[in-house]
């Protein structure tokens, strides 16, 4: 076997693993289903309850990928506002490390307050959590742009408004399209954040309920479920990013 | 005609803890066509120099005048290349040096109907710095002396009156750099545009230039104008030539004396 096949084989054969020694594990050691319930019995819940599972799991992807949406409009947006100047720059990132640091899960009480229970709270706390890194990584891209390429288009009579979108603007696509697979991960820990507190559907509502009627290997299959979805959309735009920016991966391999 | 003309210029700007003058007393004449390199020890204002003609930096007291005008804010005259050639690497090596087209008038209002007529300009001067054929190819794939020839074209591709180079051949080995001098007196000796060359590099200055400054330390001011009377067309060779050597000396000595 090659190595690249090796390589390609490599995450696939590492989980298998992991599932094969978490079974052996409950199974030597006699671990309660309530404490840890084994791989086989987490996936026969999860085909018993496929119906539910599949229902609530597209609800969470759907808030999910909705507050992702709002939270790409607007990152972009703040962060093109903030990186048009040095000055904005400098006054708005204490802001936005604040906002950052309140921990999303005390924001849904507010939040149901205001939208009442159900989808809004999670794409809105699905927002919240991943707009940060989008903001700061558009920013960045646009704030860190050679001051001196900056001179030679000056120089020629550009604009400001020329320099964003000669440079500036093309400058930050990887920064952007690099910020995008971690937001969207942490989209997710939004929505089921707000699921889990204050909702009627998805995964983390499943899991809550599952949990209070003491049916834990339907807890653990929610959290498959939600790892499965979280690798797929990582996947699609670590795939996206790959093929937008093929320069910024060229050139950074020297010259 | 005087292309630039500084008239007891003034640059302070705000230090750390202290405003720091950059330069003082700074008098400075460029005749049109003429190539003037302009030497110094380091921190003594060049850079501060090449923002003050290019109006990127408006002068503390004192006067900086571009074709008898005075300046007020960037000239749009000018074109720059720095040490870094700055290429975007999501650009071809042709679109990079297309760049100016789409900023000055009147080319930018012209660029997207006639971008064939203009690829076309830029592939000849491609041609002339020896990048024949590499237009289609990205910064990456070029090697360090090629992309600081392309960036020579960037710069001179909207046919500026005025070159402003700060350092530009620094960062370049020793074959490479001489043979970009002489990829520079080709284009001036053709374009004839006015040249201001920032550099550490006295060879290189005397090889080129008309008119060579010295800039003493900081505050920066010119303290030895020295008119570099060697025959043209220059070659290689006269690197050699035993006044070439002694006009290096000479000015070596000046700087030595200036770091003091």
């Amino acid at each position: 076997m090659s190595q690249a096949m090796i390589e390609r084989l490599a995450p696939w054969a590492f989980t298998l693993g992991l599932f094969v020694l978490w079974e052996l594990t409950v199974l030597v050691f006699d671990i309660s289903q309530f404490i840890l319930p084994a791989p086989s019995a987490i996936f026969s819940a999860m085909f018993e309850y496929r119906k539910p599972v599949y229902e609530n799991s597209l609800v969470t992807l759907w808030t999910t990928v909705a507050g992702f949406a709002l939270a790409v409009v607007f990152g972009v947006l703040l962060g093109l506002f903030i990186g048009w100047s040095r000055t904005i720059y400098r006054g708005l990132y204490p802001v936005m490390v604040g906002f950052n640091s309140i921990p999303k899960v005390a924001v849904v009480p507010i939040l149901v307050l205001w939208f009442g229970v159900g989808e809004i709270p999670a794409i809105i706390t699905a927002f919240l959590i991943s707009f940060f890194p989008i903001v700061v990584n558009v920013a960045t891209g646009l704030a860190t742009t050679e001051p001196e390429l900056e001179d030679v288009l000056r120089a020629l009579g550009a604009k400001k408004l020329d320099i964003m979108l000669k440079v500036g603007i093309p400058r930050a696509q990887p920064y952007f399209f690099g910020s995008l697979k971690v937001a969207i991960t942490l989209a997710f820990v939004g929505s089921v954040v707000s699921e889990t507190v204050a909702a009627n559907a998805g995964i983390g509502h499943m899991m809550a309920t599952a949990g209070s009627n003491f049916q834990i290997p339907l807890v653990f299959a929610g959290l498959i479920v939600l790892a499965v979805e979280g690798i797929a959309m990582y996947a699609l735009f670590a795939y996206i990013e790959s093929r937008t920016t093929k320069w910024a991966f060229r050139s950074s391999m020297g010259v | 005609m005087n292309v630039v003309t500084f008239d007891n210029v003034r640059l302070d700007y705000a230090g750390a803890k202290a405003a720091v003058t950059a330069v003082d007393g700074l008098n400075l004449s460029v005749d049109e066509g003429e190539f003037v390199a302009v030497v110094g020890p380091s921190g003594c204002g060049k850079s501060t120099l090449m923002k003050l003609t290019t109006g990127l930096v408006a002068p503390t007291a004192g006067a900086v005048s571009v074709e008898g005008e005075l300046v007020t804010g960037p000239v749009k005259i000018a074109g720059m290349a720095f040490q870094n050639p700055n290429l975007l690497p999501w650009r071809t090596v042709l679109d990079n040096v297309l760049l100016p087209m789409e900023i000055v008038e009147p080319h930018r209002g012209r660029f997207r109907r006639d971008k064939a007529l203009y690829a076309q300009k830029a592939e000849a001067l491609l041609k002339t710095v020896g990048l024949d054929g590499f237009g289609e190819r990205f910064p990456w794939e070029l090697s360090g002396g090629m992309q600081q020839r392309a960036s020579l074209c960037r710069a001179l591709i909207h046919e500026p009156d005025l070159l402003m180079l700060d350092e530009p051949f620094a960062a370049l080995d020793a074959f490479t750099r001489e043979e970009l001098w002489c990829v520079l007196r080709d284009l001036w000796t053709r374009l004839k545009f006015t040249v201001i060359l920032v550099t550490h590099d006295l060879r290189e200055a005397v090889f080129l230039a008309d008119t060579i400054h010295v800039m003493s330390a900081r505050p920066g001011k010119i303290v030895m104008t020295k008119q570099v009377d060697l025959p043209r067309p220059r070659d290689l060779e006269i690197g050699f030539d035993p006044k070439f050597v002694d006009i290096v000396h000479e000015l070596r000595g000046k700087i030595a004396e200036v770091r003091q």
